[in-house]
């Protein structure tokens, strides 16, 4: 018997059409390009005196973070409110979450308030699924759904940010080698990136790390895999740093953050092995001297400030492209 | 009482028979079948059941069902899980000890055998706790609860990791030639898993359960039962390498007996989808490799037995993300026709593959069951195997509706049920 899968793909509606943004995988080339074409003139918004756009006029966005995240939290508030939306910001493991309700029961009660989007960040995989299957089940798809980073799962507004710089810097996806340097195994941005890298065209994506930090079977995802850093940077045209977290210490994945720089810490003179042009990317938060030497982090090759003012540009074509107007 | 089943097709796997036969009970017992036996009488049956277009077996033994009680009955009842039995065709089963409180004690044994002690109620047959509270450290009174009606023990899926425990568990279990049945998963390789490690958790970003857990623990398992001469049965085989080493054990001399789950028998780890809570079970399923090996091994006899691991779970259990939801699914009422599934799609005959739901468990639970022989107990499934069993939320009477197999239909409907004679289940009333 083939296998009984029977849910089909959630985050498109009955025309294909983007219903949520819970993962890249599965997505068309041409809604990517679409996604990353729609964030080009965005980008031109920041630039403005009034930044803001009428797109998300009097349309609430509800941050549901059941996991700590400043930062993302930050720029998708900042995105929704460049859209005129109103945003509203929840940090649920410090409210119901520790009442004991459940996630769909606080989805049922935002939901109640009136809201358009649930931007949601939690820390178990799938658990944007869940909502969004939920209020689907419910009669309440004109609901969105975005993805803001689910346990080791996803974080496509990420990826798609990360796309989005890498053709900002480097013309033609489908000339590119990349390599993903770290934690894979707990990396939510990496399954993210691979899914929309190898859905761009890019040939060939590499992933290089120890082991004990690639998730088994990781080759079948379609990427070549190094463990030796060195190796795998040889020729690269883009280099995505991972973050690596001080918990990964324990558990015996790792004997310590100085023996992981050693050998898979990104510097000058192991970026030298990559062609001359090659750009740095890096999620942040960075731990410099952990996964990134100053050197690198501050040096010309690298874009990560770039890929920050890049990743409203990106929500805010997400978040039109699910909800506008 | 005499009772006459007429114009079925009757399975006995236990005495390889399969022919259009009539059967006839009387007092709870069976006492021939094809022509009425002497002594039936002038009058006749006081019931007639029409089996027609109906395969007459054994009632099913499901060497997993947790019924819940006590402890657990917002998630089920002995009252809501026995009619869900009768309607599955399941009239003998063994239920795990991990019930709170925990099947340590005699009393709680007696209680339940009490409780469930209805004549429409299929028979239960206990497994006692290995060690108290499962928790791998102190032995249980093994003979006190074998006297209470164990009939094996475990420590259903919660290992035993002190190592010295479990030699020494095993050892007092073979003192008394008690069986010991043990799931073979290494808590430490297992650890925060929720899937089977493997492509598809690597892609969804699932943490995961490595079939290393499985033979590790079950190489374990095997090593002993050797130096202890225990009588060991191992619960819910998962994978292809674990099918192997019992078949290698075996080889070797070592009398050790293995089930598997009907989950495992139809699902692999593409069935988790997108996150979908009902797939997360315990075993993991695993890769369609595993998968096939599972099959072709319940075919040939390497597995013995098939059971339901029924595990009723509500909605909250479920409702949850993937790694956060409760383990588990109703099974009860799929047996039958899950089995029957796997019949058509391996070509098996009926007869063979029903031997691993009736006397093939029967044999593992030291019961008398799965079996038509005149003076066995009256413990019959009449079903319809070409009527299809729609798997809903309304027609399932179990109280846990937590199925990956939610919404499809499956060959395979039970008719009538008998449970030493008492009609238990009758499905042809509304």
């Amino acid at each position: 018997m083939s296998t009984f899968g029977r849910q089909s793909n959630p985050q498109l509606n009955s025309h294909g059409e983007l219903q949520h943004l819970l993962t890249i995988e599965g997505l068309p080339r041409d809604v990517l390009t679409r996604i990353l074409d729609t964030a080009a003139p965005f980008s031109e918004v920041a630039e403005r005196e009034v930044k803001k756009v009428p797109l998300l006029r009097g349309k609430s966005v509800f941050n549901l973070f059941f996991e700590n995240s400043t930062r993302t939290r930050t720029t998708f508030e900042i995105a929704a409110k460049r859209l005129s939306a109103d945003v509203i910001n929840l940090n649920i493991n410090t409210s119901s979450a520790s009442k004991g309700e459940t996630l769909l029961d606080t989805a049922d009660n935002l939901a109640a308030m009136q809201a358009d989007m649930f931007v949601v960040r939690h820390a178990s995989s799938g658990a944007p699924y869940l909502i969004a299957q939920h209020l689907a089940a419910t009669g309440r798809d004109h609901i969105h759904v975005v993805n803001a980073g689910d346990g080791r799962h996803a974080h496509p507004t990420q990826g798609l940010l990360d796309m989005y710089t890498i053709r900002h810097y480097k013309a033609d996806f489908t000339r590119l080698t990349v390599a993903i340097v770290g934690d894979l195994l707990h990396s939510r941005v990496a399954r993210s990136q691979i899914h929309g890298l190898l859905t761009l065209g890019v040939p060939e994506v590499r992933v290089i790390g120890p082991k004990t930090l690639l998730p088994t079977g990781v080759e079948r995802l379609g990427v070549r895999v190094f463990n030796d850093m060195r190796e795998g940077l040889r020729g690269v045209d883009v280099i995505m740093m991972l973050r690596l977290q001080n918990e990964r210490m324990q558990g015996a994945l790792l004997p310590s953050t100085q023996e992981y720089f050693k050998s898979w810490g990104l510097t000058p003179e192991k970026l030298a092995l990559a062609k001359p042009d090659a750009i740095v990317l890096h999620p942040g938060p960075m731990n410099r001297g952990v996964e990134i030497d100053s050197a690198v982090a501050d040096g010309g090759q690298a874009v990560i400030l770039p890929q920050v003012t890049f990743g409203i540009a990106v929500r805010m074509a997400v978040m039109a492209m699910l909800a506008g107007n | 009482m005499k009772i006459h089943i007429r114009n079925g097709r009757l399975i006995d796997p236990a005495s390889n028979t399969d022919k259009a036969l009539d059967l006839f009970i009387a007092d709870g017992r069976i006492v021939g079948a094809g022509n009425a036996p002497a002594g039936w009488g002038e009058d006749g049956a006081n019931s007639v059941l029409d089996a027609t277009d109906c395969i007459v077996c054994p009632g099913l033994v499901d060497l997993a069902a947790r019924l819940r009680e006590p402890g657990f009955e917002y998630k089920a009842t002995l009252e809501s899980e026995m009619a869900a039995a009768a309607a599955g065709g399941v009239t003998s089963l063994a239920c795990p000890p991990d019930t709170d409180p925990v099947l340590d004690e005699p009393g709680l044994v007696e209680m339940l055998s009490h409780r469930a002690r209805l004549p429409e109620f299929a028979h239960v047959h206990p497994v006692g706790a290995l060690t108290m509270q499962l928790e791998g450290k102190d032995l249980t009174e093994m003979a006190e609860l074998a006297e209470a009606g164990c009939i094996a023990f475990g420590q259903a899926n919660i290992a035993v990791v002190d190592t010295q425990v479990l030699l020494r568990a095993m050892m007092y279990a073979a003192t008394f030639d008690f069986p010991v049945w043990l799931q073979a998963q290494d808590p430490f390789l297992a650890r925060k898993g929720v899937a089977h490690d493997g492509e598809v958790a690597a892609r969804l970003g699932l943490a995961g359960i490595p079939v290393a857990a499985e033979t590790i623990a079950l190489a374990t398992i095997l090593h002993l039962a050797r130096e202890t001469g225990a009588r060991v049965h191992v619960t819910r085989i998962s994978s292809a390498a674990g099918v192997e080493m019992i078949v290698a054990a075996r080889a070797a001399g070592i009398a050790v007996t293995c089930d598997m789950a009907i989950h495992h028998l139809h699902l692999c780890e593409m069935d988790v989808g997108f996150f979908d809570a009902h797939a997360r079970l315990d075993p993991p399923l695993r890769s369609q490799r595993d998968r096939d090996a599972l099959r072709a091994g319940l075919a040939s006899g390497a597995i013995n037995a098939l059971c339901s691991d029924h595990t009723p779970v509500d909605d909250d259990g479920k409702q949850t993300p993937f790694d956060e939801a409760e383990v588990g699914a109703t099974g009860l009422e799929l047996l039958l026709p899950l089995t029957l599934k796997w019949a058509q799609e391996m070509k098996l005959p009926l007869v063979e593959a029903l031997a691993r739901v009736t006397c093939d468990p029967a044999r593992i639970l030291g019961v008398k069951a799965g079996s038509l022989a005149p003076g066995a107990p009256a413990d019959i499934c009449v079903f319809d195997p070409v009527a299809e069993f729609k798997v809903s939320r309304e027609n399932l009477r179990s109280q846990g509706k937590n199925t990956p197999f939610l919404g499809f239909e499956f060959p395979g409907r039970v008719r009538y049920t008998l449970i030493e004679g008492h009609l238990a289940f009758d499905g042809t009333l509304g």
